[in-house]
């Protein structure tokens, strides 16, 4: 499989303060990797140098292909108020001509099943409507890398778990090459195909893990198998480096148990 | 019809009461509502030449001051607004230039322009740009870190930009500054027309009130009142439609 994305060596500092201090990694076509690390680990100034919105002070990125889009954590703020669903996805296909922009826009609604919303305007519609239309105007876009910052951190549970398997789906169906930053441990081990594992300030990658589960993901069996939980325990003790305080082991272990009981397979 | 009852009762109200007082007192310098109507009446109806010769010649300098107060304060609102650098070097000159009342400068063009039509003008768009430029300004810097992410992320051309983007984002606020700038473009209107000239209301409601004739100059204010609340309601209906993708309340917004 050939590679999509190579980060080497990257670093940035602002000021006094190293926010990334080296990481080297690659995304191959096709996969889902996920990034999860400690809030203000700087994930996010990761996403904004891959991104091309803030140039590193050293290291490079390269990208096989020749754009990539990027659904941020606000949808809200991330749509126009001002288009329709159906603008909104038109938005980055501004030099299309306008017959494959709808065209293209209608396909991407379609994916994400919001065809029926298409000439509504983006706050008439639930938060999780919000961001699958903002994942639509990615797909839209057909970029070579879909960048996602904390894509469902800012819905609830239900649509959380929704929009989750809506990604998995999707790019499944369209062989989409993924990198979401997350802070949320389980939903990096649901999405990945690939976890990196980062340190806190400045970021350091601890671990590139692979993840053992089938490509195909169900919220309820896959949650309690076994190499989730092995795995999701695995992280969460990556990310406790230095923090001896809290036995992860332990609370691994009760996790387990606790899930078990609940969901009887 | 009821809502429309309760917005005219106090005005009619106030018209009817000046009119019973105007009879009553007779005096030459408050004449009652019927006799400015009849004033106003023969006065532009039954000579449309001053119809035609005076008062449209104001309007067309108006809403000309005006329109090209509005280009200039919007295009150099949007770059100024999205320029931290150009907003340094530029802000204090904006600041003592718009502290200068207009009127105190009517000298000044008629040395640069002469009488006529360019000084008042001249007069208008200078008056009425600020609060356009000045809320160009704040509206442009009001959009918000994500919606700039998204736009550099899907690297969008500049015009899309600029008009896709930086535009709808400050309209609000540009049509805030549209409407006080449409009001003052009125007062400036008058103002420019009060000396060096013998064309528009302005002048024709100075040479009433030298021939001591009151019910012309109350004719003439009446119908810049006219003026003033038409201009106004037709530029709200237009800002209505234009700011209809605005969320218009808590309920039909989603969180």
């Amino acid at each position: 499989m050939s590679n999509m994305l190579e980060v080497a060596d990257l670093g940035h500092t602002y000021g006094d303060h190293e926010a990334i201090g080296g990481l080297s990694f690659t995304v191959r076509a096709g996969e889902l990797v996920c990034v999860v690390g400690p809030s203000g680990c700087g994930k996010s100034t990761l996403l904004r140098t891959i991104s091309g919105l803030v140039s590193p002070t050293r290291g490079d990125v390269s990208l096989h292909g020749s754009h990539l889009a990027v659904v941020f954590q606000d949808y809200s703020r991330s749509l126009f108020p001002w288009l329709s669903v159906q603008g909104n996805v038109e938005f980055p296909l501004r030099s299309l001509p306008r017959a494959e922009r709808r065209a293209r826009a209608a396909e991407a609604l379609e994916w994400v099943g919001l065809s029926g919303a298409a000439r509504k305007r983006p706050w008439q519609l639930s938060g999780g409507m919000q961001q699958r239309v903002a994942i639509a105007r990615a797909l839209a876009y057909r970029p070579a890398l879909l960048l996602m910052d904390e894509p469902f951190a800012s819905v609830d549970a239900q649509t959380r778990f929704e929009l989750e398997d809506l990604l998995l789906r999707v790019r499944r169906e369209h062989d989409t090459t993924v990198l979401v930053v997350t802070h949320d441990i389980d939903e990096s081990v649901y999405l990945g195909d690939r976890i990196l594992v980062l340190s806190g300030s400045p970021a350091r990658l601890v671990a590139d893990l692979e993840v053992p589960l089938p490509a195909e993901r169900n919220q309820v069996t896959t949650r309690t198998d076994e190499g989730f939980v092995a795995l999701r325990s695995k992280v969460a003790r990556l990310l406790n480096v230095g923090k001896p305080s809290m036995d992860v082991e332990k609370w691994a272990a009760a996790e387990r148990e606790s899930l078990s009981e609940t969901v009887p397979s | 019809m009821t809502k429309f009852l309760q917005r005219w009762t106090v005005f009619a109200g106030l018209v009817v009461v000046w009119q019973v007082l105007g009879w009553l007192a007779e005096d030459p310098f408050f004449p009652p509502p019927s006799e400015i109507l009849s004033a106003a009446w023969e006065w532009w109806v039954v000579e449309p030449e001053n119809f035609t010769e005076h008062v449209v010649p104001s309007i067309v300098r108006l809403l000309s001051g005006w329109a090209i107060a509005s280009v200039i304060g919007v295009s150099l609102g949007l770059l100024l607004g999205r320029s931290d650098r150009a907003m340094e070097y530029a802000g204090p000159l904006l600041v003592f230039l718009r502290s200068i009342p207009p009127p105190a400068l009517v000298p000044v063009f008629l040395l640069l322009f002469k009488a006529g039509t360019s000084m008042q003008l001249a007069t208008i768009v200078f008056g009425v740009v600020w609060p356009v430029l000045l809320n160009s300004v704040d509206g442009a810097r009001s959009v918000d870190v994500t919606k700039v992410d998204t736009s550099a992320v899907f690297r969008i051309p500049r015009w899309q930009w600029v008009l896709g983007v930086v535009l709808p984002a400050a309209s609000p606020k540009i049509f805030a500054g549209l409407r006080v700038s449409l009001s003052l473009s009125l007062v400036l209107m008058v103002i420019s027309e009060l000396v060096g000239t013998d064309n528009g209301i302005g002048s024709q409601l100075m040479q009433a009130q030298r021939e001591f004739d009151y019910t012309r100059m109350w004719a003439g204010i009446v119908l810049l009142g006219v003026l003033g609340y038409g201009l106004n309601t037709a530029l709200l209906a237009v800002e209505r439609r234009a700011l209809a993708w605005q969320p218009r309340s808590r309920d039909e917004q989603h969180a």
